[in-house]
């Protein structure tokens, strides 16, 4: 293996340094800052692009690339891996950087200090966790992610970001401690933390360690269901979201899908093949947690009129969406499943940095007076028509809103309905003699009406915000505007490549099941020679 | 030896819960803290109780590891106690912070009235 295989490093180290650097440079110089970060982060969706060709060409060897850190063998040194799946999720943890960088860059930025640090930070702790094949190793990309996000959470230090910091750091504590818990038992019961290696011993584990490991796993599943938010364990997220600024919203909603993709890489290796008695084991579970949580999430999008908290329902709804399709345990719906978390977190996301330039457009005032007199039903006098358009900035807010409500919901054109109907197709496909199983029929129901009651929400909103009385025409910056349009494009995008994104994700699928390759991929990857010739003719 | 760890690590578990559902953000922290400890100590004992036993291999030949102890959760527990000292040193500051704010203690930043 050439040089190439130090690209899979780079993805944590730049942001790494970058960070590091940012915090030496005075903060009175924001436009510095702001472009040193701003160069680190457009790096990084240069690269996951890169990446993702090396993969997808298979130019590393089967299409995974393996990183021994240390030069140590798979087992017993930390792995990093990088297959399709990975260097998907780092294009668009990138992606979803470069838009809340740009975003942040007049006004949140400057609210407090580091603030780019920690926006690096929290950069390398999300890729780090997306690369990384060791148990252990995982916990601490957690940390730094999550150290990070309490530091932009509280970022614009006011009582209501306090508060909402509380809460979301004494749960990710917690949810740390379980964590760490079921990392111990299932060391104690495996005999490794390689996850790969995980995979091959849970065959051989003695039967009177079996309740060890199952314990361990329940554990590590509570960890990771907490940071995406499932229901019951996900009542943290709203409220976090509401507080948190815009662009650290927007980020936040891909650390949900954080939690979603480390249950779908530790799950489908350590039980998705045959494993004997624990084959397919909590799989059940994380179907009905899902149910239960896009159920919470469209009844939250119902019931509140608040923008933020409705976007953090929208994520909730989204993280619950993809758990059920997981717990069903068929390989033929994972792409469809990647395809819905790709359009849902790039549009929530846009959503949240939204959710500011409606409520800048909004009298608040006026705001009150219209849900007043619609709840005690008064009359409303209908106002002098006035000779003016629609004013630009109110027209771009409008449009957004209802691009990124399509998407959340799915509606034809836009790529959420397009995942939604792979996934009940392919659902139907995979059912077999016609029959279509309780299971499938379950979660058709729940996603249509998760959808719909999302629909009457998101409508409902729309209508009081947009065509209410007392809009004020808000000054908007191209630096908030672009980044929005970015991301809708990229949906738009998503929607006219449907076809090819589809083909790319079907190699990911097929990567992650494909479990006997995967495995001897990694545990079989040689060192590289010299050094360690050297340390033997010590 | 295997009952007083196990009590030992199930009453500093269980005063962790017990403070971490009180209402002031100091004994939640204190909690916090004595749950961590309980964790660490869990961790430790994963790779089993060793008594009087090298945790290192330091010859390279003639070495039965079936004497010497699982050095890897030593290596665990230590980096456990680095990241669990550093979340707990923020959140106090955090709870400093709420403090300064909202001049009380309580953790929804309001006492209950």
């Amino acid at each position: 293996m050439s040089w190439l295989q130090h690209l899979i490093l780079v993805p944590i180290l730049l942001p790494l340094l970058c960070g590091a650097l940012l915090a030496l440079i005075n903060e009175s110089k924001h436009q510095l800052k702001f472009f040193i970060g701003l160069a680190s982060t457009v790096t990084l969706v240069v690269l996951s692009v890169v990446l993702m060709i090396l993969v997808d060409r298979e130019i590393f060897l089967d299409g995974i690339g393996v990183y021994l850190s240390g030069n140590w063998i798979a087992p017993f040194g930390i792995s990093l891996v990088l297959d399709r799946l990975s260097a998907l999720m780092l294009l668009l943890s990138s992606l979803l950087g470069v838009s809340a960088l740009f975003y942040s860059m007049l006004r949140w930025s400057r609210i407090g200090v580091h603030y780019h640090s920690l926006f690096q930070f929290l950069l390398m702790g999300i890729n780090g966790a997306f690369l990384t094949h060791d148990l252990f190793n995982l916990f601490v990309f957690f940390e730094v992610m999550l150290a990070a996000s309490y530091g932009l959470l509280l970022h614009g230090y006011n009582a209501t970001r306090i508060r909402a910091g509380m809460q979301f750091i004494a749960i990710n504590l917690l949810a740390s401690l379980l964590f760490l818990i079921g990392v111990a038992l299932v060391y104690s019961a495996t005999g490794t933390l390689n996850m790969s290696d995980i995979a091959v011993r849970i065959a051989q584990v003695d039967p009177n360690d079996l309740f060890l490991l199952k314990t361990g796993f329940v554990a590590l599943a509570i960890a990771f269901l907490v940071k995406s938010a499932v229901w019951p364990l996900g009542f943290w997220l709203p409220n976090t979201y509401a507080a948190a600024s815009p662009p650290v919203a927007a980020m936040f909603v891909l650390m949900t899908k954080v939690g979603v993709y480390v249950i779908l890489r530790l799950w489908s290796l350590a039980f998705g093949g045959d494993q004997g008695d624990v084959t397919g084991f909590a799989y059940e579970f994380f179907f009905w947690g899902g149910i239960a949580t896009i159920i919470f999430g469209a009844a939250g999008i119902i019931a509140n009129d608040d923008h933020a908290r409705i976007g953090g329902y929208a994520a909730i709804m989204s993280s619950g969406t993809l758990l059920a399709v997981f717990g069903l345990g068929k390989p033929a719906v994972i792409s469809s499943m990647l395809f819905y978390m790709v359009s849902s977190t790039l549009a929530v996301a846009a959503l949240m940095l939204l959710v500011e330039l409606i409520q800048r457009s909004r009298n608040p005032i006026e705001a009150m007076l219209a849900i007043t007199a619609e709840a005690f039903e008064f009359e409303e006098r209908p106002d002098q028509p006035v000779g003016v358009g629609i004013p630009g900035a109110l027209a771009f807010v409008g449009l957004a809103f209802i691009t990124c409500a399509l998407i959340v919901t799915g509606i034809p054109p836009l790529p959420g309905f397009i995942a939604k109907f792979s996934l009940i197709h392919e659902l139907l496909l995979t059912d077999a003699d016609g029959a279509i199983s309780m299971t499938s029929i379950v979660f058709i129901t729940a996603l249509l009406l998760g959808g719909l009651l999302a629909i009457v929400g998101l409508m409902r909103t729309g209508v009081r915000t947009f065509w209410a009385s007392g809009m004020v025409p808000a000054r908007l910056h191209i630096t908030e505007v672009a980044p929005i349009i970015g991301l809708v494009c990229v949906c738009a995008l998503m929607t006219v490549c449907a076809s090819g994104i589809f083909g790319y994700l079907d190699r990911a699928a097929v990567d992650i099941y494909q479990s006997q390759m995967y495995l001897d991929r990694i545990l079989l990857e040689q060192v590289v020679p010299g050094v360690v010739n050297q340390e033997e003719g010590l | 030896m295997e009952l007083i760890i196990a009590i030992s690590i199930g009453v500093l578990f269980g005063s962790g819960v017990w403070l971490l559902l009180r209402p002031r953000s100091f004994q939640l922290l204190m909690g916090l803290m004595l749950m961590g400890y309980a964790v660490n100590l869990f961790i430790f004992i994963m790779g089993r109780l060793w008594i009087d036993a090298p945790p290192l291999v330091i010859e390279r030949e003639g070495v039965d590891v079936i004497q010497h102890a699982d050095p890897l959760t030593q290596a665990l527990v230590l980096t456990a106690i680095v990241i669990g000292f550093a979340t707990t040193a923020l959140y106090l500051v955090l709870m400093l912070g709420s403090r300064g704010v909202n001049g009380t203690d309580h953790v929804d930043g309001k006492e209950q009235s």
